[in-house]
């Protein structure tokens, strides 16, 4: 039976406290937090963040396909998962695909995912969810809401959790949509999309799995779903007779907020991340419809660890705690740009990003076969002993490096100044310069252990610039 | 192999005010320094048999240089060598001086960096190593990686060695004060070096140079005519170029304080010119500080300072313009400005008037070698030139 062999989660670093905003605009204040991707984040990047700790200690020359599911890819037109496939250096027979426009579009992957398991077309596949939508300043939503992402590597062979049956519903509602013209979101009023939209729809489809397999609240452990107001979710399953405060899986709502497309996959991981053996896990991926997937663990979940937990995510986290921050790094507001040369002047070619695929962009160089130097960029002829064409690749991605020396650049065009300017040395030998990201200057020093996050350097003439940045290890926070 | 040693001699130069020369052109600059190179070697345009343009960021051909001036269908050449390209012009037509190629050449450094409407330098990006995949980085934040390390290797603390830089800007001012054609005529104190606005961290305002508008020429000829032009002409001793292969930026070997170009131009240029000591044996240097540490690691690279002594031999006046060994005397890039393509051409015109007695208020006694080093690019990838001149043959 098809289940999940792995799972990851990426909650962005810096989160921003519901009351600034409340202060900001003079309106009443909701409890806790929201997670806010940084300026250099969006929904590609955070889903590579989540995959890379999902495949973590998986051979990657196993994955058949990758399925990557937002409601905010960067690009309308062109195909994200492929992109990410090429970041994570899968294999080139990977089927990529995205899945878009819905915030099922996670669950809804996941869902085709099973179908081609189970169907022996395809052994594992990875889907990825991730969202960083934009709701307009100052609306219930912009409150409500964080960013994130998740991804499940599923499969046959090894599974922490089988997944026992996938059942869809669908439902035409106008409650929460962003046209192909607007940059915002919009919400019907918000009685309507509580009640008319999550709530009916939850229920009916909730009442209908419950009935046709045969299963009461009390057969599980947990239950994962989408939706702003846990209230509501509350009230829904209490209805069924679940106890929310102990199975409702809801860390997010007050540390992070609504991810959308993301949101029900991961509570998902967090659920796992805390399961015992042979535990039942709903999962309620809500939008034009809902999904249920019924999760349960093997014994191989006692085994499990993340690279990261949800919950240790959590724990790990910079204050933002400047609103006017907020609005330059998602550029709702116009400052007065520094008087340098204009971005456009840096603008990348398709041809010179098409050439860097398989190297520069999955951070990948080359090792001398004469000398053993690693180097990057790729090189035809060694730094050290000039040998000519004697390379084997060299990833550098996932190695421990450290920072050789640092500069805080205040006359270089960001949206976030200064750019910390960095020397990464990486252990095992190469180095790179690159920004630091998800720092605080004062953190930063000579010396300090640094990791590899893939990120935006920036937009320009229609292009995303997407490359590595360094920023500090764990261990450093 | 040859050296080049008195072998093409220097009789006369030319350099207009560095600034904000709005009004003034690119061709007027190029006019106005050519003509008082002209004018100081006593010849006129038609005795003109080849020349070399150094210039970045304005044009193509030899055209820009041979427009304005109206030369007459002879060899124009234009070079580029990012901020050492005005000495890679000045080396063009030693050579061609040296080969026998032609008696009588010229030389011509310019840029017009302030028509275009920012600050900083524009984006050099040859199409031909196109990579959009590199950090950004402007020149400051590339040269304060320098900075930042060497305080952490020696020890210093940022007060400590912001401070110690402190004291390089504030010499090079003061040197500026003194010179009628620098950018920066006023003389600063340690505390408003201390106080300036950041740049790039640990580097504020007063560690950086000046983004000029200018223009710099150089009339070169076969050493054994140079006394018939002038009676006292200003010998080439040695004019060395290193260029690194940008192994600083991928090899955890590079250090990040000091500049390898630099130690290895030196000592290539040293023994060029018979020199084995050089901090006894160079009377006067005008060198590349971009950024005042730069200043300081070139003490070291190019063996004025032992190795992590700098900052001693600074606190100790050693470069100061009373000092055993002035350094940059005319105020550097930081007072004189930096016209890229001008600024290696502009050395050699302060050198070749200290050597020649005539550097009026700023006069070091009797100086007899003088050197300049002009150096392109960021630690980690670098050209650097050193030229050695002297005043006896």
């Amino acid at each position: 039976m098809a289940g999940i062999i792995s799972v990851g989660v990426h909650i962005p670093v810096y989160r921003m406290p519901r009351a600034l905003i409340a202060e900001n605009w003079e309106t009443g204040a909701l409890p806790g937090e929201k997670a806010v991707a940084n300026h250099d984040e969006d929904s590609l990047t955070m889903g590579v963040a989540a995959a890379r700790r999902c495949l973590k200690e998986i051979d990657l020359n196993q994955v058949d396909a990758l399925y990557f599911a937002t409601t905010t890819a960067p690009y309308t037109e062109k195909q994200s998962a492929a992109l990410m496939a090429a970041v994570l250096q899968l294999p080139e027979d990977t089927q990529t695909l995205d899945f878009c426009n819905s915030l099922r579009s996670g669950t809804g992957a996941v869902g085709a995912a099973l179908n081609a398991i189970n169907s022996g077309a395809l052994n594992n596949v990875l889907v990825c969810a991730s969202d960083l939508r934009l709701f307009r300043p100052k609306s219930n939503f912009e409150m409500f809401c964080g960013d994130g992402a998740a991804a499940f590597l599923l499969g046959k062979e090894d599974t922490i959790a089988e997944i026992e049956f996938f059942d869809s519903f669908y439902d035409e509602i106008q409650d929460i949509w962003r046209s192909d013209k607007h940059r915002f979101l919009r919400t019907a009023e918000d009685r309507f999309v509580q009640d008319l939209g999550y709530y009916r729809v939850v229920r009916n489809a909730v009442a209908n799995t419950l009935k046709k397999h045969e299963l009461k609240a009390g057969d599980f452990s947990k239950v994962c779903t989408n939706f702003s107001n846990a209230k509501t979710i509350g009230r829904l399953f209490s209805e069924f007779g679940f106890r929310p405060e102990e199975q409702l899986q809801n860390d997010l709502h007050n540390g992070v907020g609504d991810t959308g497309a993301a949101m029900a996959m991961m509570n998902a991981v967090d659920a796992l991340e805390n399961a015992e053996p042979r535990q039942r896990i709903l999962v309620s991926g809500y939008g034009s419809g809902c999904d249920n997937i019924c999760i349960r663990t093997t014994k191989r979940i006692k085994d499990f660890s993340s690279d990261k937990t949800l919950k240790d995510q959590l724990k790990d986290k910079i204050p933002l705690n400047n609103y006017n921050r907020y609005l330059i790094w998602r550029e709702l507001i116009e400052v007065q740009k520094l008087p340098r040369p204009p971005l456009e002047e840096r603008q990348p070619t398709p041809q010179a990003q098409w050439r860097e695929t398989k190297g520069e962009l999955a951070l990948c160089g080359t090792r001398c076969l004469e000398c053993g130097t690693p180097q990057y960029p790729p090189q035809r002829v060694c730094m050290v002993c000039t040998a000519k064409d004697k390379f084997e690749k060299y990833s550098f991605s996932n190695k421990k490096a450290e920072l050789r020396t640092y500069s805080h650049d205040y006359l270089s065009e960001t949206l976030d100044p200064p750019i910390t300017l960095s020397v990464v040395d990486f252990e095992g030998g190469g180095r790179v310069l690159c920004e630091m990201t998800d720092r605080e200057i004062d953190q930063v020093r000579v010396g300090m252990n640094l990791e590899m996050t893939f990120r935006k350097l920036y937009y320009v003439g229609g292009i995303y610039n997407y490359w590595w940045k360094c920023k500090p290890a764990d261990q450093n926070r | 192999m040859e050296s080049i040693k008195n072998k093409v001699a220097v009789v006369g130069m030319g350099c207009v005010r560095f600034g904000e020369n709005f009004d003034q052109s690119i061709d007027d600059m190029i006019i106005d320094a050519a003509h008082e190179a002209y004018e100081d070697a006593g010849i006129e345009q038609k005795d003109i048999q080849a020349a070399w343009l150094g210039q970045l960021w304005a044009g193509h051909t030899g055209q820009l240089l041979a427009s304005p001036l109206k030369l007459s269908y002879i060899p124009v050449t234009h070079t580029e060598n990012a901020c050492a390209t005005g000495s890679e012009a000045l080396r063009g037509a030693c050579y061609a001086v040296a080969s026998g190629a032609c008696d009588i050449a010229l030389a011509v450094g310019v840029e017009k960096l302030k028509d275009t409407g920012y600050a900083g330098l524009p984006q050099t990006r040859p199409i031909a190593t196109w990579s959009h995949r590199i950090a950004s980085m402007t020149p400051p934040a590339g040269f304060a990686l320098m900075a930042t390390r060497y305080f952490a290797e020696h020890g210093l603390s940022v007060d400590e060695g912001k401070r110690l830089l402190a004291k390089i800007a504030v010499k090079n001012h003061y040197n500026g004060s003194m010179n009628p054609k620098a950018h920066f005529q006023r003389k600063i104190s340690i505390d408003k070096c201390l106080n300036a606005p950041m740049i790039a961290y640990p580097l504020s305002l007063f560690d950086c140079c000046g983004v000029s508008d200018g223009a710099a020429a150089a009339i070169v000829v076969r050493a054994d005519m140079a006394k018939s032009f002038r009676a006292d002409p200003i010998y080439v001793k040695s004019l060395q170029i290193c260029q690194g292969p940008r192994e600083g930026f991928m090899n955890p070997a590079y250090d990040y304080v000091h500049v390898e170009e630099t130690r290895r131009c030196g000592i290539a240029a040293y023994k060029e010119a018979g020199i084995s000591d050089p901090s006894k044996e160079i009377s006067i240097a005008e060198v590349h500080d971009c950024f005042s540490i730069t200043e300081l690691t070139i003490m070291e690279d190019l063996q004025f300072s032992q190795r992590g002594k700098a900052p001693e031999d600074i606190n100790n006046g050693k470069y100061e313009i009373d000092g055993q060994l002035p350094v940059n005397t005319d105020g550097g890039l930081k007072c004189f400005g930096h016209p890229v393509g001008a600024t290696g051409l502009r050395m050699l015109y302060e050198v070749y008037k200290q050597l020649q007695g005539k550097a009026g208020d700023r006069q070091v006694k009797n100086p007899a070698t003088g050197l300049t080093h002009n150096q392109g690019g960021e630690p980690g990838a670098a050209v650097v030139s050193v030229a050695i001149v002297g005043n006896e043959k």
